[in-house]
């Protein structure tokens, strides 16, 4: 019996060697989909992912679990639209169940101005395939029997976009999976493994420095969230990213009442209740940047608040934790991914703000096939690092959990 | 943990009183290349330690001050007016 579990480890230990075709900081579910997918598509093997952390300690196990792409800007739409159908596809190709549940999302409107918003995301996004529409409290209260619709609260329900494809999924299982699969194609992960320093010379990133010893690359790639500038500082690559805290907590169980994703950009605050029958909550940004991922009472209190203007009959549930990630964010809500100008070998893959797990499996995808090529996908073009400099910005403003 | 600012004007308070500017930087000289203006508009250096940055007591004085805080911890270490003597900036708006 002993015998069978250890044989069935997800992934093992390896030492640190001295050199890795592609070095990538970062083993969370966006470095983990990159060295996937730069295996599975490219035959790229000799990877390593180096974490400071557990794997999915970071932003990778923080988020909300909310997959979707029902974005405002074309670019944005088309690239999340991509994603979802490959998260879609990942749990028969990882061979490991991820329990994505496609409820659907409900993106509700509470003012004429949020309204003409989501108007404009309907269009966008069914110009573009996505199946998302306008929807009036009527077919809202149907779909969601427990939410408030009448015009009780402060800011009563006035329509929402509808996207059914949208939902949940587990978080850790995507992570697990990713790395099993990872694993058995003899792609290296090292966690409580620090990148402490990066060696340039030649317009090159040579080697990544650890807490364990020099690693030598032909690649390196920055696939962290929360620490994008500190590991793009140590190469000498500047970025246009702020990191602010995200706060979520979590309920007590509850039986199973609501089967959609439900979001406010008006009241900031999405909910969404998960397979054990917690409900999940999420905030806005804090005000401030910092790197502390400590959780405050006027957050906690603001989800609760807001919580209870759509389902006031959760007045009496518990919170089990409060806790919060933080996320780099860039001027114009997208992200950041492709080589930099300053180095010709070294990746970024940063800037992943409010919506970057949802996005992992594609970011991964397309950096793996520019890693591999060298040319820069068309999906991904949009999101280059040089776009500031360029005066060329996305403007999603269609993120999570930002105002605008 | 709470997060308190010592305002110059007012004392200590809680940083919900108070508007983030966003860490403090040069504006450029008129006349600046374009390099400058893409380092000052938006390039950050996102400092995880201590960084200076604007605060606005928008609940309190009133009044833009800066202070300079350790950003793993949210621990101001010194808050104060800029001196009007400094080459300074006026801080970005409020909006």
């Amino acid at each position: 019996m002993r015998q069978l579990f250890r044989n069935d480890r997800m992934w093992r230990a390896h030492e640190l060697k001295g050199a890795y075709d592609i070095v990538i900081i970062g083993a969370g579910v966006h470095g983990l989909a990159t060295a996937y997918y730069l295996g599975r598509r490219y035959g790229v093997r000799k990877i390593a992912l180096l974490d400071k952390g557990y794997l999915g300690y970071g932003a990778s196990g923080r988020n909300t679990a909310i997959l979707r792409s029902n974005y405002r800007t074309p670019e944005g739409v088309r690239f999340y639209n991509a994603s979802l159908k490959l998260y879609e596809e990942l749990s028969a190709e990882l061979g490991w169940n991820l329990l994505f549940s496609q409820c659907g999302h409900l993106t509700l409107g509470h003012t004429d101005t949020a309204v003409a918003g989501l108007r404009v995301r309907a269009e966008t996004n069914q110009l573009l395939g996505v199946d998302s529409r306008i929807i009036y409290p009527a077919e809202i209260q149907k779909l969601v029997p427990h939410i408030d619709c009448s015009d009780r609260p402060r800011y009563p329900i006035m329509a929402a976009l509808y996207h059914p494809p949208g939902g949940i999924i587990r978080h850790d299982a995507v992570v697990w999976g990713l790395a099993r699969a990872c694993d058995r194609m003899g792609i290296e992960i090292h966690p409580l493994t620090e990148a402490t320093g990066v060696r340039v010379a030649r317009r090159r990133a040579e080697a990544v420095l650890t807490n364990r010893g020099e690693v030598a690359a032909g690649t390196v790639v920055n696939a962290t969230a929360g620490w994008a500038s500190t590991i793009c500082k140590m190469a000498g690559v500047s970025m246009p990213i702020v990191t602010p805290p995200l706060q979520a907590c979590v309920t007590e169980p509850l039986k199973p009442f609501l089967d959609a994703v439900i979001v406010s950009a008006s009241l900031h605050v999405y909910v969404n209740q998960t397979g054990r029958g917690e409900l999940v909550i999420g905030s806005e940004i804090d005000p401030y940047q910092s790197y502390s991922m400590k959780g405050t009472l006027p957050t906690l209190e603001q989800m609760a608040s807001s919580a209870l203007e759509l389902f006031p009959q959760l007045h009496n549930i518990r919170v089990l934790r409060q806790w919060a990630g933080i996320c780099d964010m860039t001027p114009d809500f997208a992200p950041i991914i492709g080589r930099c100008e300053e180095l010709d070998n070294f990746h970024v893959d940063v800037g992943w703000g409010t919506y970057g797990f949802k996005a992992a499996p594609a970011a991964g995808r397309y950096l793996a096939e520019l890693i591999a090529t060298g040319k820069v996908p068309d999906i991904i073009a949009a999101f280059s690092p040089e776009r500031f400099r360029r005066r060329r910005l996305v403007g999603e403003k269609a993120a999570a959990a930002v105002s605008h | 943990m709470s997060f308190r600012i010592p305002c110059p004007q007012c004392g200590e308070r809680s940083v919900y009183e108070f508007r983030f500017g966003g860490e403090y930087s040069i504006r450029p000289q008129p006349g600046a290349d374009e390099d400058e203006w893409y380092q000052y508009n938006f390039v950050r250096r996102n400092e995880m330690g201590s960084q200076t940055e604007w605060w606005y007591h928008r609940l309190g004085c009133r009044q833009w001050l800066r202070a300079v805080r350790e950003t793993r911890t949210n621990k101001v270490i010194r808050a104060y007016f800029p001196d009007e003597t400094e080459q300074t900036d006026r801080g970005p708006g409020e909006s």
